[in-house]
């Protein structure tokens, strides 16, 4: 049954007719065309669909686009800014923080929404965060490397510093 | 996922009239992650979902009022909230750590303590440990409201005492008793995200000349329910806490489980760990007892 709803996506507010099944990741990636949020086990495992809603850290795989009426969404496509990649995005390519990419999207969404409640995570704080974020391609360590940078080069002496292996 | 229509009350009314319009039809929906799988894989097939994240007034974590120490969270807290809560940290500290068990931080931030309650999932790491610690949970309705102990409230697998055109609208969580420790232990050989193997919660007041003046043991992965251990705690209180009674009482549990086979362990793996985290459980909260 179509329901009206409004979702603000990447600081664009968005007027939809979905049907109240309508998953969150299948709305942000069939009817708004923003196919950077990944869908991969849709169970709420894999951390691939990963989003922000009004701020926290959500699977778009088990949320209801009607459940998110009103609510302020960021997904992967909003964090570049007048053509320059996030701190986050960057630290991911500078450190080869991914591979085959499918991940990616979840996993620098899930690291934004660490950042942004914790600015300074130690290395244990961002293992814990992220160990709903799985990857089969780089073996965690580039992908924790690439956070630790993106904390800062000169914060990052008081969190997590060196990553040990 | 089969379509039905969506509701978004905002207040306790206006889902009593839907719930009461709609009885076995409609399903209540709170952070969606139980619901939603199961609507995904066809197991639920509501027409009508009835969301609550929009009702106001149940959201909050606070000292219970009677002065106790304890504490009271509404349903619609989130299981993060709970987890990271520095009133749950200081008032009882065991109920952050276990929430802090559950699933990854992701799912903690959409689940909520009411619907991980009344979704009566065997294996959730929260129920043992509330169990040990004596909490009840509030069923508010049209026509009243009752306090229901979270052990009684607990059917079968899956299943709750939840009755039609009710509402779990709190969780009350005595403070753990002057003197006593506690803890909760999960059984975790694959990822740490996963349910547990086996998991077990304790609470133990050691009293005058090392006797023990009370204990509280529960299990949960082992049965159709968290396992409130009552055989093995009619065993230890008032024995000397010494190590071959904690292990005769332990030892109880093995004839209170009924796990399941599967790839977790086989059902006699799982008992016999069963008397093992029992144990370690109690001895741990032995431990921790100040």
């Amino acid at each position: 049954m179509d329901q009206n709803i409004t979702l603000t996506v990447n600081g664009v507010a968005h007027q939809l007719e979905v049907p109240a099944r309508r998953l969150l990741v299948d709305c942000l990636r069939y009817d708004l065309g923003l196919t950077g949020t990944k869908e991969g086990c849709s169970v709420g495992v894999c951390g691939a669909c990963t989003v922000l809603v009004n701020g926290n850290m959500t699977a778009s795989c088990l949320t209801l686009a009607v459940a998110a009426d009103g609510a302020e969404i960021t997904t992967i496509e909003g964090l570049a800014y007048e053509g320059r990649l996030h701190p986050i995005q960057q630290a991911f390519v500078d450190y080869g923080g991914f591979q085959c990419g499918i991940c990616t999207p979840g996993q620098i969404m899930a690291a934004k929404a660490l950042l942004d409640v914790n600015p300074i995570p130690t290395e244990q704080e961002i293992r814990e965060w992220m160990m709903g974020n799985l990857c089969r391609c780089t073996g965690y360590y580039k992908i924790l490397e690439s956070i630790v940078a993106a904390i800062g080069p000169t914060q990052a002496q008081e969190g997590a510093g060196e990553v040990n292996r | 996922m089969i379509d039905f229509q969506f509701h978004n009350p905002t207040s306790l009314d206006e889902v009593f009239s839907l719930l009461d319009t709609y009885g076995d039809d409609a399903r209540m929906m709170a952070g969606g992650t139980a619901l939603v799988i199961q609507m995904k894989q066809r197991l639920v097939l509501p027409e009508h979902v009835i969301n609550l994240r929009r009702v106001p007034g149940f959201a909050e974590i606070r000292q219970t009022s009677n002065g106790s120490g304890g504490l009271t969270i509404g349903a619609l807290c989130t299981q993060q909230e709970v987890a990271t809560s520095p009133l749950v940290e200081q008032t009882i500290p065991i109920v952050a750590q276990t929430y802090r068990h559950v699933a990854t931080p992701r799912i903690r931030h959409m689940a909520t303590v009411g619907g991980g309650l009344v979704h009566g999932d065997p294996s959730q790491d929260p129920p043992p440990t509330l169990i040990t610690l004596g909490a009840t949970v509030t069923l508010v309705s049209a026509n009243g409201q009752r306090e229901v102990a979270l052990s009684d409230f607990l059917l079968d697998y899956y299943e709750t005492d939840v009755r039609p055109g009710e509402v779990l609208t709190q969780v009350s969580i005595p403070a753990v008793p002057s003197g006593a420790g506690a803890a909760y232990l999960k059984f975790l050989p694959r990822t740490a995200d996963d349910y547990p193997t086996v998991a077990a919660a304790a609470v133990v007041t050691p009293g005058e000349g090392n006797v023990c003046q009370d204990v509280r043991l529960a299990l949960g992965a082992v049965g159709t329910t968290a396992i409130h251990a009552t055989d093995a705690e009619d065993a230890l209180r008032g024995q000397p806490l010494t190590e071959n009674n904690i292990r005769a009482a332990a030892a109880l549990v093995k004839d209170l489980v009924d796990p399941l086979d599967d790839y977790r362990g086989s059902a006699d793996y799982k008992r016999d760990m069963s008397e093992v985290f029992a144990r370690r459980a109690i001895q741990s909260a032995l431990t921790n007892a100040s």
